[in-house]
């Protein structure tokens, strides 16, 4: 299996603390990952260095082939981003945002028209093109956001607590999109504090206080802690 | 100790609870179980006298949620889903803070929040926009307790917090209802569902199903097939292009199958996901959950 992450001994420290404590793990190509933890685990900051806006202390890490130190920009057209917390600009429309971030990557204009009405004709979003985000439904919001995300067909797509807040039938609408994407090839990297959404993931891995306790199969996870869940897995580890 | 009589409340067109009436009993812990926009929000802010009602009336222990705003405010423990408390003082200028806007003090109350507080106290001289989500969630409670309420009102306390804190924070709730306080709690979490006395389910500003937990998941008429195999993704895909499928919806390790009539048995599904290839087949009826009733009246309430 192809790597399309390769983290070897990093560490982030911020004076002191050490947010991430010499963590070593590889990501497939094509394969959902679950990247779980208890808040303040250090999940946020390995994934802003995977993204390459921030820089670790000391470690090697590859993303889409690319090197953490030397090529953040080459890795940033490569990847996609989307959190429950902010992705979409609530005050343009929604066609002014895919346009927008159809820009900010590049995609050629011509091409730009197209793919914006074939993503609108996906999410039945076409009598939707004119509104302002800040007044759609948030499972809306979710399934533009995550469109967006991956619009540029980017090698992986990080994924941080997207379902957060949603009833239970939009947030497994979501979960389609993603199946979706990681069938037609794009790595998914996700975290989420819904643990039956982590028995979605081809392979999980938990945090603790900055390092990696578990990484495996959710199947294998279960069988090695003895657990009928994952929710029984994690909190064996996190507790 | 809640009356709620035909409460209703618009923003603008947007009508965020339509006639709603609920009773909460002394002592119990009651959840409002709901996703976002289906009114909880709303619901809490009229039962804190922070919004007014457009028509209906609403009592916390006998005093009116209109005419008592006041006496209200004294016995009412709310903490709402935003961290609203002052960033820029410590911990425990914020404690003192509430302590002495209610006319008491830490000490007076200490009881009743120190199992909460002494997992903070060793970050008194902190600045509360320093804390971690954890801590701030323990401080907000702490500060909605000072004033010794009888009803406690907390929205969405647990979102966005982590599988083990959030356990945590349920095993608190239950020692404070111990102490004989009324809690009124939303979550989007329906697993939390399980862990109240009764349970609101509400959608859209209406009320779908008032019960105990057990009493809604066997009241429910549907049943429920679970099934697994290797390949989870095509296995949702194969079983919707089944042609007695009425929902397919992931649930952690399984699939959830409802057929239409309920007249679909496991053996056909296992000869028909045989014929697909499929390996490790599993198909089980199973008794339905929380998450189970919520979403089938989700769907039929569209």
């Amino acid at each position: 299996m192809e790597e399309i992450i390769k983290v070897k001994n990093l560490i982030k420290k911020f004076g002191s603390f050490t947010a991430n404590d010499n963590l070593s793990f590889d990501v497939y190509k094509g394969e959902i990952f679950g990247f779980l933890g208890a808040n303040g685990a250090g999940k946020t900051t390995a994934i802003r260095i995977l993204c390459g806006l921030s820089s670790p202390t000391s470690g090697d890490v590859k993303v889409a082939g690319f090197d953490i130190y030397r090529e953040t920009e080459k890795i940033k057209k490569n990847i996609g981003y989307m959190s429950q917390k902010f992705s979409l600009y609530e005050d343009l429309t929604v066609a002014e945002n895919i346009r927008l971030y159809a820009g900010i990557y590049g995609i050629p204009p011509k091409k730009r028209k197209e793919k914006m009405a074939e993503l609108l004709k996906k999410l039945e979003m076409e009598n939707a093109r004119n509104k302002l985000i800040a007044g759609l439904p948030l499972g809306w919001k979710q399934k533009l956001a995550f469109s967006v995300a991956i619009f540029h067909e980017p090698k992986i797509v990080f994924l941080d607590e997207p379902t957060g807040g949603v009833d239970p039938v939009t947030r497994r609408k979501f979960w389609d999109l993603i199946y979706e994407a990681a069938s037609n090839g794009i790595t998914v990297f996700v975290t989420t504090h819904y643990m039956d959404e982590a028995e979605y993931c081809d392979r999980v891995s938990i945090m603790d206080a900055g390092k990696i306790e578990a990484l495996d199969t959710p199947a294998k996870l279960k069988e090695r802690y003895n657990a009928k869940n994952m929710d029984e897995v994690f909190i064996k580890i996190a507790r | 100790m809640i009356k709620i009589n035909q409460i209703s409340k618009s923003y603008n067109e947007n009508q965020a609870v339509k006639k709603i009436s609920l009773k909460v009993n002394e002592g119990e812990l009651f959840g409002l179980i709901g996703p976002d926009g289906a009114g909880k929000t709303t619901l809490m802010r009229i039962l804190t006298t922070l919004l007014l009602p457009e028509s209906g009336e609403a009592k916390m222990d006998g005093l009116d949620v209109v005419n008592d705003f006041k006496k209200i405010r004294h016995i009412v423990g709310y903490m709402p889903g935003r961290f609203s408390l002052y960033q820029d003082l410590s911990v425990e200028e914020n404690l003192n803070f509430f302590a002495t806007v209610f006319g008491t003090t830490v000490q007076e109350n200490y009881d009743l929040i120190r199992d909460i507080y002494y997992q903070i106290e060793p970050f008194k001289n902190r600045r509360a926009g320093k804390l971690s989500g954890g801590m701030k969630q323990k401080l907000a409670l702490s500060c909605a307790l000072i004033h010794k309420p009888k009803i406690l009102v907390l929205d969405e306390p647990t979102t966005g917090v982590d599988a083990v804190s959030r356990k945590e924070f349920w095993e608190m709730l239950k020692k404070l209802q111990k102490k004989g306080i009324t809690i009124l709690v939303s979550t989007p979490y329906m697993d939390e569902a399980n862990l109240c006395d009764r349970v609101a389910l509400i959608q859209k500003g209406e009320l779908l199903n008032v019960d105990s937990p057990q009493r809604i998941t066997e009241k429910f008429p549907r049943r429920i097939i679970q099934i697994r195999s290797d390949e989870m993704y095509r296995l949702i895909n194969d079983l919707r292009a089944f042609e007695k499928a009425e929902s397919v919806f992931a649930f952690g390790q399984f699939v959830h199958f409802t057929g239409i009539n309920d007249d679909v048995e496991t053996n056909e599904l296992d000869i028909y996901l045989e014929k697909q290839n499929h390996n490790n087949i599993v198909v089980e009826e199973i008794s339905p959950g929380i998450e189970d009733v919520f979403m089938s009246m989700q769907s039929n309430s569209k």
